[in-house]
């Protein structure tokens, strides 16, 4: 796996040499790759935000390197302004961010100011829109006149449009109905696979993250207490638990029936996984 | 038991809406016992905000009728009475705090109310005790977190004290910790004080805590029981957008491969229990 973000030793301080001095990032290390789906959870105030606004140059570490296909991202002032676009970030809520007269307009603003050839915008413009689930039709609309998950779907083609090879997305179904959710999902790992590009995704669902993600990272007090796939991330159900994070459904029900002194794979955590090995078992138990 | 809320063939539509759009809302009977609480549940833009609003009569019906505690909301007499009955807590936190120290903004709906001073301090301080922020009355509220906020949100509806509380979507913007907060503090105010609660949610895990369940789509209700039976419809709920609960979700996938198992064991509790029957009998 060829690396696309490497973290090195991140601290960040926000008000630094005043009485509100607090260490949001503490010396974290941490390397991403070409073409996975990360997810990030993390309570409120974990430092989940500082960190993702570190990847795209938004903020700038108070020590520490955040290098970009292997270049530290604030060696120049070009690479940091190139960076912006190639390391998307979509925002919590992004469609209260839109304001164009035209979804089209509102989609083409990023492609516009990377002072792209009109042609270029325009097949930027409808294939970012297509990634998103937004018809041909709803490009002349004006986006007020949308619903949520339509306006939602917008914000996220303004991002694609610049075609990022990291794309970072901060809660993108909060507020969705399970149905809305899936699909918005799917859209996005569309993008990833089409383009081998990195989807970085930061959510409290654990239900969302354990399906859908390659790699998990827990951020807690500004350091990382675990990285890894979900499988291994949540059979340490009880230590997230006294981080305050949840694990997923299943995987809180699979440790009520082991306490019970039943054998079941402790690092089950969708439901699929879950049908599988109670079927398992249950066979075990009737061949006995 | 009384009726809180009642609707009969409540139909809405927006004034703005071009022709032969079908209305909002479409035809909702509906009544609610003083006390209960009571979730509903519905994709994005089956209604269930709109009839959310019908409650406090920030909206009224376009044909049918709805009462609040025997009040007509389309009667304009009404209007101020139904308002103090019904108190409403919105999804964004930050966009319903309006004064700068938290008991302030508790007190800014009963100083509304023309309540005397004497006794709006003691609404104050019942209120924060009942959703547990009396320790930080004195805080600012930009400095709490998510969940704090919307507690907040709920003292200041408490402090007018209404008979019903209706949650539009109130957990949707926090975090896991901020909704056990709130859902907590709401069902505690729904036990210990009897207020009636409607809590509309995406969230199947909250939805699960109620003891009643509303299903919308398309302006309807096409669902409405206890948790434990609504949640076994799970290909009514899957076609209307919705899901089940991870725990209902894998024992419907069992029973679909030939294991007997129930479908209403709700919690990790009961969803483990039988599980672990299953698997040592």
């Amino acid at each position: 796996m060829e690396p696309i973000i490497e973290i090195k030793h991140l601290t960040h301080i926000y008000s630094p040499n005043t009485p509100f001095e607090q260490k949001a990032l503490d010396d974290i290390d941490l390397t991403i790759y070409r073409g996975e789906y990360l997810g990030i959870i993390g309570r409120t105030g974990s430092g989940k935000s500082t960190l993702i606004q570190h990847l795209n140059g938004l903020m700038k570490p108070t020590s520490g390197q955040v290098l970009f296909e292997g270049q530290d991202i604030w060696s120049s002032k070009a690479l940091t302004h190139s960076i912006r676009f190639q390391v998307g970030l979509v925002f919590q809520y992004p469609e209260y961010q839109l304001f164009e007269e035209t979804v089209y307009k509102d989609i083409s603003f990023g492609p516009r100011n990377m002072k792209l050839e009109e042609e270029e915008i325009d097949r930027r413009v409808r294939q970012a829109a297509a990634f998103a689930g937004l018809s041909d039709e709803i490009l002349s609309r004006s986006p007020f006149e949308l619903s949520g998950g339509q306006k939602r779907r917008v914000a996220i083609a303004g991002v694609i449009a610049m075609e990022p090879k990291v794309l970072i997305l901060d809660e993108p179904t909060a507020g969705l109905d399970p149905a809305g959710s899936a699909s918005i999902l799917a859209n996005i790992d569309a993008y990833r696979q089409a383009n081998n590009a990195t989807v970085i995704i930061v959510s409290h669902s654990m239900e969302d993250v354990a399906r859908i993600t390659d790699r998990l990272v827990v951020v807690s007090h500004g350091t990382l207490p675990f990285v890894g796939a979900p499988r291994e991330v949540f059979s340490h159900g009880e230590e997230l638990n006294e981080l305050g994070l949840s694990v997923p459904a299943v995987n809180r029900v699979f440790a009520r029936i082991r306490a019970a002194g039943i054998d079941l794979d402790p690092a089950v955590y969708t439901v699929d996984q879950a049908k599988a090995a109670l079927l398992k078992a249950l066979a075990r138990k009737g061949g006995r | 038991m009384s009726t809180i809320i009642k609707a009969e063939n409540l139909v809405f539509s927006y004034p703005d809406e071009p022709e032969g759009h079908p209305p909002v809302l479409r035809g909702i009977d509906l009544e609610i016992e003083t006390g209960t609480f009571v979730a509903i549940l519905g994709h994005n833009g089956s209604g269930k905000s709109t009839l959310a609003k019908h409650i406090n009569a920030l909206l009224t019906p376009t044909e049918g009728k709805m009462w609040v505690d025997g009040l007509d909301t389309s009667d304009p007499e009404n209007l101020l009475e139904v308002r103090g009955r019904v108190g409403m807590v919105f999804q964004n936190p930050d966009n319903q705090i309006v004064a700068s120290v938290v008991e302030e903004d508790v007190a800014f709906g009963p100083e509304n109310l023309g309540v005397p001073p004497d006794e709006i301090r003691q609404r104050v301080d019942g209120a924060l005790r009942m959703v547990g922020m009396y320790e930080l009355r004195e805080h600012s509220p930009h400095l709490l977190s998510g969940g704090q906020k919307q507690r907040v949100a709920i003292a200041g509806v408490i402090a007018m004290m209404p008979k019903c509380i209706v949650l539009d979507e109130a957990t949707a913007m926090l975090d896991p910790s901020g909704r056990k907060e709130t859902v907590d503090t709401i069902r505690s105010l729904n036990e210990d004080y009897d207020i009636t609660v409607v809590l509309i949610t995406h969230h199947m895990d909250e939805a699960a805590q109620a003891q009643r369940l509303i299903v919308m789509s398309e302006g309807q209700i096409i669902d409405d029981g206890p948790p434990k039976e609504v949640f076994q419809h799970v290909d009514t709920l899957r076609a209307a957008g919705l899901d089940v609960p991870e725990t209902v979700s894998l024992l419907y996938e069992l029973r679909k491969s030939g294991v007997d198992v129930p479908l209403d064991a709700l919690s990790d509790e009961a969803c483990a229990n039988v599980l672990t029957k299953l698997l040592t009998e």
